[in-house]
C-alpha cells in the first residue's frame, strides 16, 4: 500500500474513532443522570431519617406527636398486603404465561390477547384502583379490607409476571423442548419437568420487579379507601377462631408504608417531614432488599442451568 | 419404488421391514415437502437417508415419531406403516405420543437437559410412569452401557449434563434414548455439530447399536452413510430418487441424478 493512502485510511479512524470516544462519554451522562439522582435522594432521605429509626419507631402506632408516632401498622399493613398480592399474582400470572407460550393456539384471538396483557401493563394504577373498588369492595363485598387491596395490586403487577413468565420461557431453546416430547412426553409433563424448572429464575425476577413497584404504589390503595391514620393491628394472619377466624386478617382495614408517608408529609410540623424521610428509607430498604434476594435468587437458580 | 430397489434388497437374507413409508406426502402449510415417498426400513439395519439441504431428509425422519406435530399447519398423507403390529404412525387415531414411545430420536445438536446425566437417562422411564429407584438404576446403567458412556460417566451421574464434552453429550442422548428400548432410533444428522473424533466414536456406537435396534439416520456426510449404513435412500427436491444397498449405491447408482451427487459433481 502507499503511503499516501495509509495516510488516508488512519485520517479516516481517527474520525470515526471520534463518535466512538463521544458516545462513550454520553452514555456515562446518561447513567450518572438515573445513579446520581436516585443516590442524591436516597442520602437526603438518609440523613433526615436515619436518627429517628429506633426500635420504638417500628413498634408505635402513629400518633399526633410526631416524636411518638411510628410505622407499625404501616409495616405489618404493607407485609400483609403483599402476600395476598404475592399469592394471587403468583399462580395466576405464572399460569397465564404458561398457557400463552406452551398451550394457546397461533391465531387471532391469542394475537389479541396478547396486545391486551401488553397495553395492561401500560394502564395507570388509579385505574386499577377504580376498578378494585367498584370490583373488590362493593361488588364482591370484600370492603376496604386487606384482600381488596392485595388484589388490587396482583391485578396491576399481573402483567408484569406474564410478561416475565413468557420472556423467560421463550428463552428456553426450541431443541430441549423437542428433546422433551421425543421422549414421549406430553405438554404438562414437559412444562412440569422441564419448563417451569428452567424459566424459574426469570420468573422468580419478574415476581420480585413485580412486587417492588406494588409495595410503592399509593394511588390505588387510597382510590380503595385505605386508611390514613390507623391504630390497631389487624389480626394476625391464622391468630382468630379456626376455621372462618384464620381469615380474619384478610377483611381487616389496614394501611400501608407509602400512605403513612403521604400523611407525614401532608403536615406542616417539620418533625413530621422526618418521620416521612425515616418511613421512605424504610421503605426504599425493603425495596433493596427484594431486589437483592431476587438477584442473589436468580444467580443460585442459574448455575444449574446451561444448554 | 422401481425394481432396481427390490432387487437389491433381495440379496441379502432374513431382512424383516421394520417399517415402511407408503405414498407418503408431507406439507408445511402450502409447501409440498415429500412427495409420494415410498421406503422400506430394516430391521436390525442401519438406513441412512443422504441429500443436498432442503432435500426433505429431516422432514423424512421427524415425520416417524411425529414431531410435526407439534407445531401448526404441518400436514400428512399417506402411510408409515410399523410392523408386525401393522400401526400405521400417521393416523389420525394414533397418539403421537404412543408413537415417540415407540420411536427415539437423537438430535443435530446435542440437548442433554440442564438436569444431572442419571436425570436425563432416567427422563424417558419416568414420562412412563417408572418410579423404583432400582429399577431405575439398572435402566440408567444399562442404556449408559449401551451408549458407550458409562465407564466415563459411572462416578459423575450427579453431574450436570452440560458439563460433559460434545461427544459425550451426544452419547448421553443416544442413552436417554435408548433408555425406553426404542423399536427404532432415529439420528437426525447426530454428528454435524461434533469434532472428527467424537464423530468416529458415534459412528462406531451406531454400528454397534444395529445389533439391537433398528436406525434410521439422516446424514449431510456421504462418507458416513457409506460407513456405518446397510441402506442408503438418496432424496432430492422432496423426493426419493434412490433407495438401495449402501454399497451398491454408492459403486453402481442407477440413477444418473444419484450419481452425480455422490460423485460430488452437484450438491
Amino acid at each position: 500500500m502507499q503511503e499516501q493512502d495509509l495516510q488516508l485510511i488512519r485520517n479516516i479512524i481517527v474520525r470515526a474513532k471520534r463518535w466512538d470516544a463521544f458516545f462513550g462519554v454520553l452514555g456515562v451522562f446518561a447513567l450518572m443522570v438515573g445513579v446520581l439522582t436516585f443516590a442524591a435522594l436516597f442520602v437526603d432521605m438518609a440523613i433526615q431519617g436515619i436518627p429517628r429509626l429506633d426500635g420504638d419507631f417500628f413498634t408505635s402506632f402513629p400518633s399526633r406527636r410526631a416524636g411518638q408516632a411510628g410505622i407499625l401498622s404501616a409495616w405489618v399493613g404493607t407485609v400483609l398486603v403483599m402476600m395476598v398480592t404475592a399469592m394471587a399474582a403468583v399462580p395466576l400470572g405464572i399460569a397465564a404465561g404458561v398457557y400463552l407460550e406452551e398451550y394457546a393456539p397461533k391465531n387471532w384471538v391469542t394475537d389479541i390477547i396478547e396486545i391486551n396483557i401488553t397495553n395492561l401493563a401500560g394502564v395507570p394504577s388509579i385505574v386499577y384502583g377504580l376498578l378494585a373498588l367498584g370490583l373488590f369492595v362493593y361488588q364482591f363485598g370484600f370492603g376496604q379490607s386487606i384482600l381488596s387491596a392485595g388484589l388490587t395490586l396482583a391485578l396491576l403487577i399481573l402483567p408484569v409476571v406474564i410478561v416475565a413468565t413468557r420472556e423467560s420461557i421463550r428463552a428456553i431453546p426450541q431443541i430441549i423442548r423437542e428433546g422433551s416430547y421425543a421422549c414421549g412426553a406430553t405438554t404438562w409433563q414437559t412444562v412440569r419437568d422441564h419448563i417451569l424448572p428452567y424459566s424459574s429464575p426469570g420468573i422468580l425476577t419478574g415476581v420480585i420487579i413485580g412486587m417492588a413497584r406494588a409495595i410503592g404504589e399509593t394511588a390505588p390503595i387510597i382510590t380503595i379507601g385505605a386508611l390514613t391514620f390507623i391504630a390497631f393491628l389487624p389480626p394476625l394472619p391464622g391468630a382468630g377462631e379456626p376455621p372462618a377466624g384464620l381469615f380474619d386478617w384478610l377483611f381487616a382495614p389496614f394501611t400501608v408504608m407509602p400512605i403513612q408517608m403521604f400523611n407525614w408529609t401532608s403536615r406542616p410540623e417539620a418533625a413530621f417531614q422526618v418521620n416521612a424521610a425515616a418511613a421512605g428509607f424504610v421503605l426504599v430498604l425493603m425495596t433493596l432488599a427484594m431486589n437483592g434476594a431476587a438477584i442473589w435468587l436468580r444467580y443460585r437458580l442459574r448455575k444449574n442451568i446451561k444448554w | 419404488m422401481n425394481d432396481n430397489m427390490i432387487d437389491a434388497s433381495t440379496e441379502q437374507q432374513d431382512l424383516k421391514v421394520k417399517a415402511e413409508c407408503r405414498n407418503l406426502n408431507f406439507h408445511y402449510g402450502a409447501f409440498h415437502a415429500l412427495k409420494s415417498i415410498n421406503l422400506p426400513v430394516y430391521e436390525k439395519k442401519v438406513t441412512a437417508l443422504i441429500g443436498p439441504s432442503g432435500c426433505g431428509k429431516s422432514t423424512l425422519l421427524r415425520s416417524f415419531n411425529r414431531m410435526h406435530d407439534l407445531y401448526p399447519g404441518n400436514r400428512y398423507e399417506g402411510e408409515i406403516v410399523m410392523h408386525p403390529d401393522d400401526t400405521n404412525l400417521l393416523a389420525k387415531e394414533v397418539d403421537p405420543i404412543e408413537v415417540r414411545m415407540r420411536i427415539s430420536m437423537v438430535f443435530q445438536k446435542p440437548n442433554p437437559f440442564p438436569k444431572s446425566v442419571y436425570e436425563n437417562v432416567a427422563y424417558s422411564l419416568r414420562v412412563r410412569g417408572m418410579k423404583s429407584k432400582s429399577e431405575l438404576d439398572d435402566r440408567v446403567e444399562h442404556a449408559l452401557k449401551g451408549a458407550a458412556l458409562w465407564g466415563e460417566v459411572s462416578n459423575r451421574l450427579n453431574d450436570l449434563g452440560a458439563n460433559l464434552s460434545g461427544g459425550q453429550q451426544q452419547r448421553l442422548c443416544i442413552a436417554r434414548a435408548l433408555a425406553s428400548d426404542p423399536e427404532i432410533l432415529l439420528f437426525d444428522e447426530p454428528t454435524s455439530a461434533l469434532d472428527p473424533i467424537a464423530t468416529a466414536s458415534i459412528e462406531e456406537l451406531v454400528t454397534e447399536l444395529k445389533d439391537t435396534v433398528t436406525i434410521l439416520i439422516v446424514t449431510h456426510n456421504m462418507q458416513q452413510a457409506a460407513r456405518i449404513s446397510d441402506f442408503t435412500a438418496y432424496m432430492y427436491l422432496g423426493e426419493m430418487i434412490e433407495f438401495g444397498v449402501t454399497d451398491q449405491l454408492f459403486i453402481k447408482p442407477q440413477k444418473k441424478q444419484t450419481e452425480d451427487y455422490i460423485t460430488g459433481r452437484f450438491g
